[in-house]
Parts: C-alpha cells; structure tokens; sequence
C-alpha cells in the first residue's frame, strides 16, 4: 500500500461504503463523547489523514494484546484502519526477520524521525538486561532508542502501562512500565488484559481525527474510555441493589445472573469501557458470560487479593493478625491482670484499719 | 500515591495491623478487668448469682422507662443509632462476606437501599447525639474530648461507607480506602478508649445483676 493514499482512499479501496465509514465516524464521535456536529469533523479528518507511521515493540509480555486487536473479529472499519495504519515493525506480525526485520525498524525511524508513532506492549525488566532481548539488544535499550524520534507513545495492554502480570509480586524480573522509564515524551496508557480493541482504535482515531493526545485521567488512560466504572455501568447492577448474589459459580443465583460480587468481582474499583463497548463485535463480555471482572485495567491487578475473594475482604489472610492478637493480648492482658489482683490481694493483707479510737485520738 | 495503591495499603498491611492492635487491645482489658476480680462479698448469699447475671445481660437491652422519661432525646436517638450501627455492620452483604473470609460464618444480608436508608437514619441520629451534647448544659459539663471525638470517629465510618456506596467521591478505590481507613482509626483507638463498652457492658450488666441475685433483689 503506497505511504501517500490517505486513509478514506484506503477504506474505499477495501470496499467500504461512505456509509459504513460515517457509521464508524458517528461511533467513534460518540465513543469520544463528541456532540453530534463533530461527527463531519471527525469523517473529514480520518478522510485525509495520511497513513501514520507505527512501530510496535513486544517486550515482556504474552501477545495476547496482539491476538485481541487483529484476530477479534472479521474485517470491520476498525480492523482496516489497522491494515491502513504503516506498521512498519512488529514481530509477531510481519514477514521480515532477523536483520531485515530490525532494519525495517530503523528505517521507518529516520524515515518519520518525530512523527512515528511508538506502540509499547509488554513491560521491561529492570533486574538483568538478559531476561528479554531482541536481536541482542535490551528491551531497556530499545525503547529507549525508539521512544526518541516518536511522536508519542501508545502504551497498550497493562504489562507496558503498569508492569502487569511480570511486575505481579515477587517481580523477579524487575519488571516496569513505558511511564517507569519514558518521561519526556507524551505516553498514552491502554490497558487491559487485553484492552478492548475498539478502545485502541479509538485511541488512534482520535490521534489521527484531532492530532493530539486524548484527555488523559490519573493512571494515563484516555477518559472517554476508563472515565466509567465498570460496576456502575454494569447490566447486573440492580442485583447488587437488591442484594441477590449468586454464591457459586453454578448456583441458582449463577443461573439467574445475579450479581457476582461475592465471587470476587472488582467491577466496583474498575474503569474500563467493557461494559458499554463490550468484546467481539459487542456480542458479550466478561461479567455477561458469567464470570466477574478481574479489574485487569488496574494498576497491580495480579495482586489486588485474588480473583475470587469479594472486594470487602482483605488482601491478607487475616489469621495472622488474629493469631497474634489473641496470644499477645490473651498474655500480656493475663499477666497484666494477675500483677493487679497481686497487688489487690497484698494491700488487703497489709491493711492497718482505722480504729475509732485512732481517730479520737484514745489510742 | 495512586488511589490504587492507596486502597491496597489500607486493604492490606494497614489493615493486618488495625486488627492486631485491636484485638490485641481489647483482649489485654478483659482479660484485666475479668481476672482483678470484684471484692469478696461475705454475706450471706440469698439467692443465685449467675442466673440473676445473665437475665440482666439482656433485661437492659429494653429501654428503661425513667430514663426514657427525663431524658428521651439522648435515650431514643442512642437506641436508633446502637440498631442502626448494628444493622450497617452486620447485614451489609459486602461486611457479610468479610466476616465470613475471616471467621468462617455467614447469615443472610439485607438489601442495598434497606441498609442505605438506615445508614443515613443512623448518621442522623449521630448528628443528633453530637449536638445533644453539646447544647445541654449538663452533658456539656461532663462531656470529655474523647467524647466528641468517638462520635465524630463512629461517623466517619458511617459517613465514607455511604460516600463508597454511593461513589460520590471518585475514583472508587480512593472512596473505598478511606472507608477503610476509617474503619482502621476505629479499630485501632476501640479498646483504649470508651468504645470499649461494646463488650464491658455485658461484664458490667453481669456483674450488677449477679450482686442484685445474691442479695435477692431485682436488678
């Protein structure tokens, strides 16, 4: 595909409809919470936007984020947005390997100096430079070599955006983020384990749509899609009001889809757009299927005190601070006591009464 | 700080420590005040003690009508607030399911907008208590700083539990680390301060029962 077609040229050659790029303009104008008039803007804008430049880099992770974004579903407007976009490197993706692979990168990097766009999945260790390489070179180094020349970094999937599963407790590779090591350069987080795929194309039509960064929360993530906490947004929501839980995973509750907080659901501390955009092509998501939300757009997830333990319950077993209360409070109090009644029962001993003659001064 | 790791410090090491202080705490009292004693009574015993002890446990429980005649507002809103309290506590289902993690037993749970609607009518009561102490001259005299300081403590509790509830303060894990946080503060100050109450009042009540007994009197 030649670098100069632009994107709606791109899209029509593919055999999309005018209508069928508008419908994908309206929703991504909506995801975007943009109001209705934006919606020409944002078809003119993804109309002429020129093919960005991508560079993916794959560092400590599972590919799974990768899996989701190419193989969710069949060609959509979004899936050819992601063929239209130049991925000038990818691993698992493209054909090149060993040096051709690798000099595919740094060509696309002198080729877009300052205007590439540097898509991050999995996270980096810090521990050894050994544990994960690429044709030799460090993740640490490569990132760093590559974040330099780019326009702004795509952090996807919770591994590059918070460390993720490699950084879970007791991180034995020293694993870190993208925003751990990058600080100069505007980084967006997507996470999730993995994102939802509509969520990174919103990312990148907004990025091509406005040519900027979206507004971002706390953690780095773009608002419009982790503005929304999962548990208020949640369909099982009135189960919770009414307090019907379901208890097990095959109980009457379960059946009747019932609320699955008591099952561990971290919908409550989560904010990710699963609710409302939903995974294949909005046939279904986690909680709909019947299991609860792992919280996996958090920060330290793996770590958040089970999957399966309500959100009430504390990280640790509380059996330790029982254990040593009571002994230690069951002992000192014991011996505290015993002094007392000691000193009580030596007084009682050693008491002079007082005499009423003693106090007539008889005595 | 991120809120995230926030609500993991207060769901997780702070929490290990609120709870050892506390029963830690409230173990070392009792097991003071059960084993100092009460001073031997030599008369003769007219009646029983235990049975007469254990009946006043739960006679108190029902309001006493002089009391409820000469000072009905402290007497009804201390009534509304203790059930309510009791209430939010043990039969919100997410407290529900914490006792269950820790002590292995469960009962069923109340529905959300019924222990929402006693939650605000025991933060009322607390409002209704502080500013009782605080305008009768006599309460007012008596009144400590721990006094003020309890109810204010109690509410807190009550008050980020509903803000969590509700999630009126964003994000969630912040709201939720601070109910938590609360409720830590709560523990840790319980067994140092007049919060102790929740489980001397029963020595207490035993103990004037018992005498009461073995005097043959009612208590």
């Amino acid at each position: 595909m030649s670098a100069h077609i632009t994107l709606g040229e791109a899209l029509r050659r593919r055999g999309v409809s005018r209508r069928g790029f508008l419908k994908f303009c309206t929703a991504t104008a909506s995801m975007m919470a943009l109001p209705p008039t934006m919606v020409g803007a944002v078809a003119e804008a993804l109309e002429s936007a020129p093919r960005p430049s991508v560079i993916w880099l794959s560092f400590q992770e599972c590919t799974g984020c990768t899996e989701s974004l190419t193989r969710s579903h069949a060609p959509t407007v979004e899936g050819l947005i992601f063929d239209h976009i130049s991925l000038d490197y990818h691993h698992t993706l493209q054909a090149a390997s060993g040096d051709a692979a690798e000099e595919a990168r740094e060509e696309a990097m002198h080729a877009h100096w300052g205007n590439y766009l540097l898509v991050v999945d999995g996270s980096i260790p810090l521990a050894n430079p050994g544990y994960s390489t690429i044709a030799g070179m460090s993740n640490l180094d490569m990132l760093k070599e590559s974040a330099e020349g780019a326009a702004a970094i795509i952090a996807v999937g919770s591994c590059a955006a918070f460390g993720g599963l490699p950084k879970a407790k007791p991180n034995p590779t020293g694993a870190v983020s993208v925003a751990d090591i990058i600080k100069d350069k505007p980084i967006i987080n997507v996470p999730g384990c993995p994102p939802v795929p509509s969520v990174m194309t919103g990312v990148l039509a907004h990025y091509l749509t406005f040519g900027t960064i979206p507004e971002l929360d706390v953690y780095g993530r773009p608002k419009v899609f982790f503005g929304q906490n999962i548990h208020d947004r949640c369909y099982r929501r009135t189960f919770y009001d009414r307090g019907l839980f379901a208890k097990t995973f095959d109980d009457e509750g379960a059946r009747k889809g019932w609320c699955l907080y008591r099952l561990g659901c971290k919908g409550p501390t989560t904010y990710n757009a699963c609710a409302t955009m939903k995974w294949n092509q909005g046939a279904s998501w986690p909680i709909e299927a019947g299991h609860g939300c792992l919280g996996c757009s958090e920060p330290d997830f793996w770590d958040a005190g089970g999957f399966y333990r309500a959100l009430s319950i504390p990280i640790n077993d509380p059996a330790a601070a029982i254990g040593i209360g009571v002994v230690a409070g069951a002992a000192i109090g014991i011996a505290s006591g015993a002094m007392a009644h000691r000193k009580k029962v030596e007084a009682t001993h050693h008491r002079e009464p007082l005499k009423v003659e003693q106090l007539e001064g008889k005595a | 700080m991120t809120p995230m790791d926030f609500l993991q410090l207060v769901r997780g090491p702070l929490f290990d420590i609120a709870l050892t202080i506390f029963i830690f705490g409230v173990l070392l009292r009792l097991f003071e005040i059960i084993i100092l004693d009460r001073k031997r009574d030599l008369s003769e015993a007219r009646g029983g003690e235990f049975i007469a002890g254990s009946k006043t446990i739960f006679r108190r429980f029902k309001p006493d009508r002089e009391k409820l005649q000469h000072s009905p507002v402290p007497t009804i809103l201390g009534y509304i607030f203790h059930l309510g309290f009791f209430i939010c506590l043990l039969f919100f289902i997410p407290h529900i399911e914490l006792i269950h993690s820790a002590l292995g037993v469960s009962w069923p749970g109340l529905p959300n907008f019924l222990v929402d609607v006693v939650a605000l009518i025991t933060m009322g009561a607390l409002v209704g208590l502080f500013l009782y102490r605080l305008t009768n001259p006599l309460l007012r005299f008596l009144s400590s700083f721990q006094d003020y300081f309890l109810l204010v403590v109690v509410f807190l509790t009550l008050a980020t539990g509903y803000i969590a509830f509700h999630h009126i303060i964003e994000p969630y894990p912040l709201a939720l680390g601070l109910h938590l946080l609360s409720v830590e503060l709560l523990l840790v100050i319980f067994p140092f301060t007049k919060l102790m109450h929740t489980f001397t009042v029963f020595l207490g009540r035993y103990y004037n029962g018992a005498m009461a007994g073995r005097r043959g009197v009612q208590s």
